[in-house]
């Protein structure tokens, strides 16, 4: 039985980074079967899955929040929301549940809420290790026991059966913690019946919005449409199109290997995919398959601390110093050390000197006219930190080096206060997969009359 | 063989985290012929990126054609995990500036 085209209106890269009121109000005018967006990344590093907070503004998010609503409850569809928060766990999600609820009440909306968490207790994974069932994703390394009870938060990605639950129940706000990208986009289609290749391979380019567009956005509105034998993008934007180069450009993005991309429960294999461009700025794709993988594994994200961090910003105009700095750097980094009896880490970072690069840049010849020095502590409590920086940071002032004539101050200090503390720090430590028996097991869920 | 800078060549070269563990090269190319010219004679090799970047192959993950894109993909070990003390690009997308400096094969016209 041939099935109606399903069409999926998906606003924005990341929740929270916008969209044009114009662009949504086009989608929305199509009469779409699903509103969906992916609200997280591991792009931003470890420090938000530690300390359990956004990376987008609350002022952003519930803006997106009350457009993408009102689309859902005034055409009565699904709005699905995957990794909550930025990072999908415990406290990311309630963060936008408590915007969700807010705007409900705001508005005076009525819905049925699923809420999924997406935490995963450090018993759990070291009882799956002991059986053989958690190995890293390479180059991540191997890990103990020890090393996962350092972790301060775990978080495994979802795969669809958690979201079709949720839909079968009825929700049609679904909230999901720490979600594979594609699958809020995916997991109402598949649960229709449609090929999981590709919905999923729809959901991959509709995660990242308009970035896939031509002139790219990360803040604009897109809409995918499946048919039981291939998949069409469009642009909500005139001044946007959908070209074959574009999407097969998006392919590539942030992947590893272009054809062949790993999710839970199995991979996306795309070398029989083809791109083709249709009228109007859209393209068509055909031949993305779902190679379902036994034993089902779910990808994991820790993070562990690893102590707090004080900084201090300043630039370097002297010709005399610059030429001589790495050895007058050192010098005050074995001073600090000495004097202070400091035994973390100082890091400098000199902008226009391989700041960027580190021991990958080539081109290492001339001196340049100016640098930007950010001078960069790590201790194991906050006030070793900003005493190592401030001894640091106060010896390079004064510092007497050899051929210096300008007497005066060694730095342009870019502000005052000149150290900065920036509270903890945080490491990925887990970055495994984990094979689980029920695909569902590790996502409970909550189920709410979301009332104004 | 007569060589040009290949910024004349390509539409889009950047650098970008594939995950925090690994960064991803991407060389696209304006016109399928260069491509095909560059990939038939395998032109991007592990070494030639490793070269560039001054690490060892071993650091090499991955280089793949994408004939959909007319693109070459390498992915690399990233020196540092995303984030971690000492990165100095947590989203790994200033990393491309050493492939901007490549001069490539000229296809005959």
């Amino acid at each position: 039985m041939k099935r109606a085209a399903y069409k999926v209106l998906s606003p924005t890269a990341i929740l929270g980074y916008g969209f044009p009121e114009r662009s949504f109000r086009k989608g929305v005018e199509k009469k779409p079967d699903l509103i969906a967006v992916d609200a997280g990344s591991t792009d931003p590093g470890p420090h938000y899955l530690g300390v359990g907070k956004s990376f987008t503004s609350r002022s952003a998010v519930k803006r997106d929040l009350e457009m993408m609503l009102e689309g859902a409850i005034g055409l009565s569809l699904p709005c699905i929301i995957g990794t909550a928060g930025g990072s999908g766990a415990r406290e990311h999600v309630a963060w936008t549940e408590s915007i969700i609820r807010e705007i409900a009440k705001e508005r005076g909306y009525s819905f049925r809420m699923a809420v999924i968490y997406a935490d995963v207790s450090k018993r759990d994974i070291v009882s799956a290790m002991r059986k053989g069932k958690v190995y890293p994703l390479p180059p991540a390394p191997e890990i103990t026991p020890d090393e996962v009870s350092k972790s301060v938060r775990v978080v495994a990605q979802m795969g669809a059966e958690p979201v079709i639950d949720a839909l079968e129940q009825g929700c049609q706000v679904i909230l999901c913690g720490r979600c594979y990208d594609p699958i809020p986009f995916a997991a109402p289609a598949i649960l229709k019946g449609y090929d999981p290749g590709l919905a999923l391979h729809m959901g991959k380019i509709l995660e990242c919005a308009a970035i896939a567009a031509t002139p790219g956005s990360g803040a604009d509105c897109i809409m995918g449409t499946l048919f039981d034998d291939c998949f069409e993008l469009e642009s909500l934007n005139d001044q946007r199109q959908f070209t074959c180069i574009s999407t097969a450009a998006h392919t590539l993005y942030e992947k590893t290997d272009p054809y062949h991309l790993p999710g839970p429960g199995g991979s996306l294999d795309l070398k029989g995919t083809r791109f083709e461009p249709l009228e109007g700025g859209r393209v068509r794709v055909t031949g993305s398959a779902f190679v379902p993988a036994d034993p089902y594994t779910v990808k994991l994200e820790g993070v562990k601390p690893a102590g707090f961090r004080t900084i201090s910003i300043a630039g370097i105009r002297d010709p005399i110093l610059i030429g001589r700095l790495d050895s007058v750097l050192e010098t005050i980094r074995q001073q600090t050390k000495e004097a202070t009896g400091f035994d973390g880490s100082i890091l400098f970072h000199v902008y226009g000197k391989n700041a960027v690069m580190g021991e990958m840049e080539p081109e290492r010849e001339g001196q340049p006219r100016e640098v930007g020095l950010v001078m960069e502590v790590i201790g194991d409590t906050q006030r070793s930190a900003n005493d190592a920086c401030s001894y640091a940071r106060s010896t390079l002032l004064h510092f007497g080096y050899p051929g210096r004539i300008s007497t005066a101050g060694n730095l342009a200090l870019l502000y005052s206060p000149s150290d900065i503390p920036c509270g903890k720090v945080y490491v990925f430590n887990i970055y495994h997969l984990m094979e689980v028996d029920d695909p569902r097991a590790l996502f409970p869920m909550k189920i709410y009359e979301v009332k104004p | 063989m007569n060589t040009v800078p290949i910024t004349d060549l390509a539409a889009v070269v950047r650098s970008k985290n594939a995950g925090p563990y690994e960064l991803t090269l991407d060389i696209m190319f304006r016109d399928e012929r260069d491509y095909r010219f560059l990939k038939e004679m395998n032109f991007f090799t592990g070494a030639l990126f490793a070269g560039l970047y001054g690490i060892p192959e071993s650091k090499i993950i991955t280089v793949v054609y994408f004939d959909a894109a007319f693109a070459v993909k390498c992915t690399i070990v990233r020196p540092t995990v995303s984030g971690a003390p000492g990165d100095t690009d947590i989203y790994g997308a200033q990393q491309h500036a050493p492939l901007l400096n490549l001069r490539v094969p000229l296809r005959k016209a």
